[in-house]
């Protein structure tokens, strides 16, 4: 437990260097570590994904464009997965928006987040939860953002 | 009896003329809920519906009860606001050297709730569950963790969520279950010391929220809400949580068709030629949420973002379709939210609200799903069974049924 508890400290500790979301494709060593899940990489023709099983059930895909960037990340499973961990160096835009939408109004639904170079949506409910963050500017051409997932 | 009768109170608070009365079944398992705006004055919650909890140190007479609570079928176990149980000090669940259990829950809405997981009775109607774990939420002298927070908005008052409490009653008997039991990975479980150092934590299932209604001695394998229809929209509508089903007189299945869920918790809406497979029903959304590029999402600087603003009122229908194969045809309309908000303003219930979900970019081989939200609720018997429960319908919970 110590050790598993040290590998989880280490990889915090190195955040955001490894960051995901914009961050190049080693930076999903550091996701799937934090989330002790094993990933499995598949090539299409204009991007490859890398899907990581998580130990609790959540499946996180990552999708490297043809220059090794990660433009987007998707998730589907009953937990939100570690933002600051998947989200990297957008987390913080990402937390920023978010709060300031959320205060905007009293209630729940699912979440759109339209930004000028982020996009997040989250739908689902608890145990049942899926949803994506892309970098429009970041998509190769010719990836259809709906095919993904 | 007599807490139909004290929750029936409620319903005066939301102001204004309701069309009709509901008809309370009778029975110790019926407790009145109803979509009244919510307990904070000068916040209009619309199309969500709340109900009264009253909370008790376990095995005593010491109690509290605790009204403008939200009623949740899309999310499992009790929460109550710290600030709303000012007369009652309930005991903390203690973890490992001298910690104590933190509940950490995480909304789609990027909201979040941090507290102290605290054992407590919980009564409705005739029913209880007894030594339940609850959370409490509170805003504490340390720093929330951030696998708690994961970048979100802390609505540990009264003004940010629109409510004293959440009363999750879905489709599960926890609100982590068997995961959180040998993983920290979900990050709903941690432990503090009183200094405030947090570390993530893994729980018993037995000690984890517990879905109350899996809790009682009787009754205990779902619940039916059942609220009035509202044409258009109403100052309040009313409506009754009945626990159990097929329990009692009071809550046989009947004619209801019975929808199961996937392996992810989820049944399948076919929309406007789309296959959405990732749908569910949740009585905490506050509107019908559902992708349909066709029709124009109110604008970032108006009243209602997100929500759709057609030019007319849009009739429209849908197929719900089970794991199981079950189908049925649902009809709804979706009104222009802007003119909505604008034009009944104080109005709680809102039967055409509807929204985006979330991105337009729904395709072939992406999971796009329908949230059927409060709105779906009106003048319908929704049953809820919660899973690993003894069903009557000889199709295993969980699942939905209407």
């Amino acid at each position: 437990m110590k050790a598993i508890l040290g590998v989880a400290l280490l990889v915090l500790l190195s955040f955001p260097a490894l960051a995901s979301l914009g961050g190049t494709a080693d930076s999903i060593e550091a996701d799937s570590a934090l989330m002790k899940g094993a990933i499995a990489v598949r090539r299409l023709a204009s991007y490859s994904v890398h899907e990581i099983q998580g130990d609790a059930g959540t499946v996180v895909r990552e999708y490297v464009s043809p220059g090794g960037t990660v433009f987007a990340v998707a998730w589907r499973g009953p937990f939100a997965p570690n933002f600051q961990q998947i989200f990297g160096s957008y987390f913080e835009q990402y937390s920023a928006a978010v709060k300031q939408q959320k205060a905007s109004y009293v209630g729940r639904r699912p979440l759109h987040l339209q930004l000028p170079g982020l996009v997040v949506d989250r739908s689902g409910r608890m145990r049942a939860e899926l949803g994506r963050a892309y970098i429009p500017q970041q998509v190769p051409a010719g990836v259809q953002v709906e095919a993904l997932w | 009896m007599l807490a139909v009768i004290s929750a029936g109170a409620l319903v005066a608070c939301g102001g204004g003329s309701s069309s009709s009365t509901t008809t309370s079944p009778p029975g110790d398992n019926v407790q009145a809920i109803a979509v009244n705006g919510g307990p904070v004055a000068g916040v209009n919650y619309e199309d969500a519906a709340f109900t009264s909890v009253t909370l008790c140190v376990p095995n005593t007479s010491s109690c509290q009860t605790v009204d403008g609570v939200l009623v949740d079928t899309g999310s499992v176990g009790l929460r109550i606001l710290g600030s709303a149980l000012s007369s009652l000090s309930l005991p903390q669940l203690a973890g490992s050297g001298g910690t104590d259990y933190y509940n950490c829950v995480n909304f789609v809405d990027g909201s979040y709730l941090w507290g102290e997981v605290a054992q407590a009775d919980v009564e409705m109607a005739g029913e209880k569950a007894s030594s339940a774990s609850i959370q409490v939420i509170e805003n504490p002298a340390f720093t929330i963790p951030t696998a708690c927070s994961n970048g979100g908005l802390n609505e540990d008052n009264q003004s940010a969520l629109g409510a004293n409490g959440i009363l999750g009653v879905g489709s599960y008997p926890q609100d982590c279950g068997p995961a959180c039991a040998t993983s920290t990975s979900p990050d709903y479980y941690f432990t503090c010391a009183s200094s405030g150092s947090c570390q993530g934590a893994t729980i018993p299932v037995t000690q984890q929220l517990i879905n109350p209604v899996i809790g009682f001695t009787k009754d205990n394998n779902g619940v039916i809400i059942a609220l009035q229809s509202v044409d258009g929209e109403a100052a309040t509508a009313t409506g009754n949580m009945i626990f159990g089903i097929g329990t009692e007189s009071n809550n046989a299945l009947g004619s209801a068709t019975v929808y199961t869920l996937d392996s992810d918790g989820f049944f399948t809406t076919n929309f406007n030629s789309q296959s959405l497979t990732a749908s569910f029903i949740d009585s905490g959304s506050n509107s019908y949420d559902f992708p349909d590029s066709s029709i124009p999402v109110c604008g970032s600087n108006t009243i209602a973002p997100g929500f759709y603003c057609p030019t007319s009122t849009l009739n429209l229908s849908a197929q719900t379709v089970g794991a199981n194969g079950a189908q049925g045809t649902v009809g709804f309309s979706v009104d222009n939210a802007v003119d909505d908000f604008t034009n009944f303003g104080g109005v709680a219930a809102l039967a055409n609200l509807a929204g985006s979900n979330a991105s337009d970019k729904c395709g072939p081989g992406i999971s796009c799903g329908f949230d059927w939200g409060l709105p779906f609720f009106f003048g319908r018997n929704i049953f809820v069974s919660i899973d690993g429960q003894s069903v009557p319908s000889g199709v295993a919970a969980p699942w939905w049924a209407y």
